[in-house]
């Protein structure tokens, strides 16, 4: 295996995690920057999404089931959120540390109750034939190296579902809502937009979201109750670098934390690359204390 | 209320030293532990309650106080030139550099808690000092102790891994698995624990508590008065820390261990809730509440060790919609004794923003 091509695969594996971060991050960056609203159960709709998925795949036949699998996942998550959003988060707007303390709540009780239902061991999701493999390059300067097929599609599925977004929040009416809630919601709500109903739908895409995630992250390990714990503090991490909700920043700060730390597990261990990765992040601060991409506002204390 | 404080506190006080007398040695065991606990829950609720910032790595603070004093405890039980077990099994054969001056006992206190407040200046004034604060401070502080856990299980030869430290015989010269040495150490818990309380509520009652507050309720508007909160912010998370160090410090030596496991993100996030579950400001509020769900987990998990989880997450949902003050709130309802607060604050509604967090929680328990 030639040195490029250990760099390249490093580059691949910071990216496909970037992907992976992404995908997590969003709903909360739309969340958090819409409704300053910081949902410490998102990584159990992660969860939620990954047995949507095998619970399909345990009715359906293999290959197909899959894509039904991701269906379920991205709808059963968007309604679960919904429901949370109506019964529990409505009611903390304005106090996110409070929001954070009730929703961190939600998740000790959905991880139990997981538990629970499907066990501690984790349920494998077996990939469907057309995600397994890897593409092997056999010669030339990439001699060696060797990307796996799923991780190729959670990048596209990560870039397809950022797109889409962007495209909603861009140029269809519910996305203009949005645009106006975001900016000012006093303003928007004085013109007669439904501002709860706008929170509503944010919310519910973000968790439809976070299901269509986790039913991708099934695919490369199994689903565990616990297996949002493991990206969430992640993904927090990049909503903190990216700016207040913004989706541009969001992406840029996936890839940074992505290729920061495969660049650190060149050298070093992956617990080592955590404690750098913070370092990173709180050093990073210093220079841009509101993240990477910042809206300027006339409003005294955030938006 | 005030009235009452006069007797209550002397009283619990008694109460708590006489425990030896009335508790056995396993409820003791688990009183003095809590108690330990209860010190660093009333530095949340000077950090959190008072100064409006919600700290989630708390556990870091408290493993750093605690790994400070079973460095220490791990070294006094060897013979010289012996190296603690489990670096034997990692194939160590020399104590590493780390460990060296840990050997000294005043060393090992000193670290414990000088090591953890220094750390929380830095942190702080890093990140408070470019204005970074409410939910980022917080999640830096959670993925701080997530990295901190992650990197003591990975460096097991000097650490002990996922283990932690225990195995210890004896502390400056007293035998650990003696039942007086418990008694004792019971015993200075309870008196730290007063003596501690009693300088918070000092703490508090000075223009340096009144500042935290101004600022937690409106920090812009300190900024304009011509003070920096930075410096104060700083302060009062450094003590907060130096709570949480004292009372890892504590709870080692009367455990008996310490490991990731106890420091983790989701131990600190815990420890949020016993505060939340007392109320936030309230002082005894959070030694009650550490004491309160700590038994509770005790007693429930033993029995019942699902439904903990349920109920501690339901516990973090229905103290953050139903009470927000926790048991404080309920005592003030009882003796239906005014805020303190709200006798002395003039609203102006008017040049409120709408959607200011404090206002908002304010009015709905006003």
């Amino acid at each position: 295996m030639t040195e490029f091509a250990l760099l390249t695969g490093q580059a691949f594996n910071g990216i496909s995690l970037a992907s992976i971060l992404l995908l997590v991050a969003l709903g909360l960056a739309l969340s958090f920057g819409l409704m300053g609203v910081i949902n410490m159960a998102h990584g159990e709709l992660l969860m939620i999404g990954g047995y949507l998925t095998y619970m399909m795949l345990q009715v359906l036949p293999h290959g197909i089931g899959y894509l039904f699998g991701m269906v379920a996942a991205f709808a059963g998550t968007g309604i679960f959120g919904a429901i949370l959003e109506m019964t529990l988060i409505r009611r903390l707007y304005g106090r996110p540390l409070d929001t954070l303390l009730a929703t961190w709540g939600v998740s000790l009780i959905m991880q139990q109750g997981a538990r629970s239902i499907f066990g501690p061991i984790g349920d494998e999701v077996t990939a469907p034939k057309w995600l397994t493999g890897s593409l092997n390059v056999s010669s030339g300067a990439l001699m060696g190296l060797s990307l796996p097929v799923v991780r190729m599609f959670i990048i596209l599925l990560s870039a397809a579902v950022f797109g889409l977004i962007v495209f909603i929040i861009l140029r269809t009416r519910v996305g203009l809502l949005v645009q106006a809630v975001h900016q000012d919601r006093d303003m928007a709500e004085a013109l007669g937009i439904n501002t709860r109903r706008v929170d509503l739908a944010v919310f519910a895409l973000g968790s439809a979201v976070a299901g269509l995630t986790g039913s991708a992250l099934a695919l490369i390990a199994p689903v565990t109750p616990t297996v949002g714990q493991n990206y969430i503090v992640y993904a927090f991490l990049v909503v903190i670098l990216g700016g207040l909700g913004s989706l541009l920043g969001t992406l840029f700060a996936a890839l940074l934390v992505g290729i920061f730390s495969a660049g650190c597990q060149i050298f070093t261990g992956v617990s080592t690359s955590d404690v750098l990765l913070l370092l990173f992040v709180i050093a990073f601060i210093q220079f841009r204390p509101r993240g990477i991409i910042t809206i300027s506002s006339r409003s005294l204390e955030g938006s | 209320m005030a009235r009452l404080e006069r007797i209550a506190y002397p009283a619990a006080l008694v109460l708590l030293l006489l425990a030896p007398v009335y508790l056995g040695a396993y409820n003791l065991a688990l009183l003095g532990r809590f108690l330990a606990m209860g010190i660093l829950a009333m530095g949340i609720a000077l950090v959190w309650g008072h100064a409006g910032i919600l700290p989630l790595g708390q556990g870091l603070f408290f493993g750093l106080g605690a790994y400070g004093i079973a460095m220490h405890l791990k070294l006094v039980a060897l013979a010289p030139g012996e190296i603690p077990d489990f670096m034997q099994w990692n194939g160590l054969d020399a104590l590493p550099w780390l460990w060296v001056p840990f050997k000294s006992g005043v060393i090992a206190l000193v670290g414990a808690l000088v090591v953890p407040s220094a750390l929380a200046v830095a942190l702080g004034w890093l990140l408070f000092r470019r204005r970074v604060g409410g939910v980022y401070f917080a999640i830096i502080t959670q993925a701080m102790v997530l990295a901190a856990t992650t990197f003591i299980i990975s460096q097991q030869p000097y650490t002990g891994g996922f283990n932690g430290l225990t195995d210890f015989s004896s502390a400056f010269g007293f035998s650990l698995i003696d039942q007086r040495t418990q008694v004792g150490l019971y015993v200075v818990t309870v008196l730290l624990l007063a003596l501690l309380f009693f300088t918070a509520r000092w703490l508090l009652s000075t223009q340096f508590g009144k500042l935290l507050r101004a600022i937690r309720d409106g920090e812009n508007r300190v900024r304009f008065l011509g003070y920096d909160p930075a410096p104060y912010k700083v302060a009062i998370f450094a003590v907060g820390a130096l709570m949480a160090a004292i009372a890892g410090l504590l709870f080692t030596l009367n455990i008996g261990v310490i490991s990731p496991a106890m420091i983790g993100v989701v131990p600190s996030i815990e420890m949020v809730v016993w505060v939340a579950v007392g109320g936030r400001e309230s002082l005894s509020g959070a030694v009650l509440g550490t004491l309160l769900v700590n038994f509770g987990k005790d007693k429930v998990s033993s029995s019942f060790p699902d439904l903990w989880l349920y109920l501690i997450g339901a516990m973090f949902v229905l103290v953050v919609t139903v009470l927000p003050e926790g048991l404080a709130g309920i005592a003030r309802l009882l003796t239906s004794e005014p805020r303190e607060e709200s006798r002395k604050t003039l609203v102006v509604p008017v040049i409120l923003p709408a959607d200011e967090p404090a206002k908002n929680s304010k009015s709905r328990s006003a």
